[in-house]
């Protein structure tokens, strides 16, 4: 294993290789004295993380920034089902129980963000608004932003549960907390998505919202993804259909990806 | 050690794939190798092969590979509970209900399949066994029967990922059991609606003040399986 080789020939396609890493000397001190302990075994995982480090996307969000990023998204759904509540078009009985359970939650979920940032030292963002100029008039509009913004709040949390891995806020584990929401989350999904008379799961191709919604089921890794950990699903056992394998898993979106503005991003605003 | 390291033949053998020349695309897969490293990790890191204690218990493992087979013994479990359904549908079962367990069944027939294929890529040796239902309990020609069973299991499977997540040491894992983790919560609110409408999220299943699903503990979520399950799990070890 010639680390320096590897260098030489990242360097013909990257001429800006050294520059990633940290500081080369540095590098280059571990590597020798990885040598010397013999743990030479080691290295490739060594060179592996550095490469990661120096390619990486981008450096981890803190804690508190991905609370700070759930409770916008709270806050958005908390504000978002106010407003519907308040415009009234939402038949009594049934759907106005589950709208009114639903808000309930969010608003629950909003308090425990705002005091767990709290006790982290953080401070909590404030101010979140479902942008007014968006909010449909019609209750079938309605619905379907709901069901927008609950399938991209499950996809939004799943998306951060690997910057959450080992989070404490004392003794509650912060990962378990936000998984806890997660499924929450995929519980209203589901629901509202019954009352558009939805499969309450993201099938391989889901067109049943109205534009400008579509990009809730894109992103980087779509909905319609049939490939997970490098298993093609629908090769697995006897065979299984696209949708059956594209149903089978949600996926993720990145903090970006919710954040812009064909997603989440667009529907924040006065 | 270092008499291995320093002969020229196996620098030759290591080394030999990086010396051809390298796109840019290519050497991505350096960066992305710590992912296999963990997987060579996980497959060296428990010291007995065998699953199978010598007084019959099942042991689902311990480390990343324990939570892997605790996931894989519920799905089993949920998948051969809905094939079931679908080979022997309730006689009352409202229209489009079997349609919906059909779907259902190959989503969790999909999470078996998927456990089986991942443990045994990433950890060989390691995998449980088939488990052996036992759904004397059930009547499958009853639509409340099932509907009862099928809210039972997928609740008990919400809570046991949302338990098990913290035990993950692989982040690719813990995503992959998000991405599951959510799927099980749809069928569990559906299969509440469809016993009594508006009861996917309530009180009973939802901490009302925190707005919090359940979570559980792997040992009380296999105590709860238990009773399905012929052989005799342990989940002691799962995550530590």
């Amino acid at each position: 294993m010639n680390i320096f080789r590897i260098i030489e020939q990242l360097s013909e396609v990257d001429a800006d290789v050294l520059g990633r890493f940290d500081s080369r000397r540095a590098v280059f001190k571990t590597l020798g004295e990885t040598a010397k302990k013999g743990a030479l075994a080691a290295a490739p995982v060594f060179v592996a993380s550095l490469f990661q480090k120096a390619y990486g996307q981008t450096t981890k969000p803190s804690v508190i920034e991905v609370l700070n990023y759930a409770q916008t998204l709270e806050l958005l759904e908390e504000d978002f089902y106010a407003k519907m509540i308040a415009a009234g078009q939402v038949p009594t009985g049934a759907p106005a129980a589950a709208i009114t359970l639903i808000k309930q939650h969010e608003t629950a979920h909003v308090k425990l963000l705002d005091a767990t940032i709290k006790a982290l030292g953080g401070t909590p963002v404030t101010g979140i608004k479902f942008k007014s100029s968006v909010f449909p008039a019609d209750y079938a509009t309605q619905l379907a932003y709901a069901q927008a913004l609950e399938d991209t709040g499950v996809r939004a949390y799943k998306g951060q549960a690997g910057n959450l891995m080992g989070a404490m806020a004392g003794t509650t584990n912060l990962l378990q907390v936000a998984l806890q929401i997660h499924s929450v989350e995929a519980r209203h999904a589901a629901h509202i998505r019954t009352m558009r008379a939805q499969p309450s799961w993201i099938p391989a191709s889901d067109s049943s919202l109205p534009a400008p919604l579509g990009p809730v089921y894109t992103g980087a890794i779509p909905e319609s993804n049939t490939t997970q950990s490098g298993v093609d699903i629908t090769k697995l056992g006897a065979g299984y259909s696209a949708t059956d394998a594209a149903a089978s898993f949600d996926e993720i979106l990145t903090m970006a990806e919710v954040t812009d503005a064909s997603r989440a991003g667009g529907l924040i605003g006065a | 050690m270092s008499k291995i390291i320093n002969s020229s033949e196996d620098e030759a053998g290591f080394a030999q794939p990086l010396y051809v020349p390298i796109k840019r695309r290519s050497f991505f897969m350096y960066a992305g190798a710590t992912a296999g490293a963990t997987a060579l990790l996980l497959s060296g890191c428990s010291d007995d092969d065998d699953t199978v204690t010598p007084n019959g218990t099942v042991s689902l493992g311990s480390g990343d590979v324990g939570v892997l087979n605790y996931a894989y013994a519920l799905e089993q479990l949920e998948a051969a509970f809905y094939a079931a359904v679908v080979k022997t549908p309730a006689t009352d079962f409202k229209t489009g209900e079997l349609a919906y367990f059909t779907q259902v069944a190959a989503h969790e027939a999909i999470h078996r399949d998927f456990f089986k294929a991942a443990i045994n890529r990433d950890a060989p040796g390691k995998i449980i066994q088939d488990l052996t239902p036992d759904f004397s309990k059930i009547t499958f020609t009853s639509r409340q029967s099932v509907l009862e069973t099928a809210r039972t299991f997928e609740d008990l499977g919400v809570a046991a990922y949302n338990g098990a997540g913290k035990y993950l040491k692989t982040a690719a894992y813990l995503v992959i059991a998000g991405q599951i983790v959510s799927v099980e919560a749809r069928h569990a609110a559906y299969v509440r609606d469809l016993i009594s409408n508006g009861t996917f999220a309530d009180s009973s299943i939802i901490d009302a003040t925190t707005g919090l699903d359940k979570a559980m503990e792997p040992v009380d979520v296999i105590s709860a399986a238990q009773a399905f399950i012929k052989e005799k799990l342990d989940a002691t070890s799962v995550g530590k």
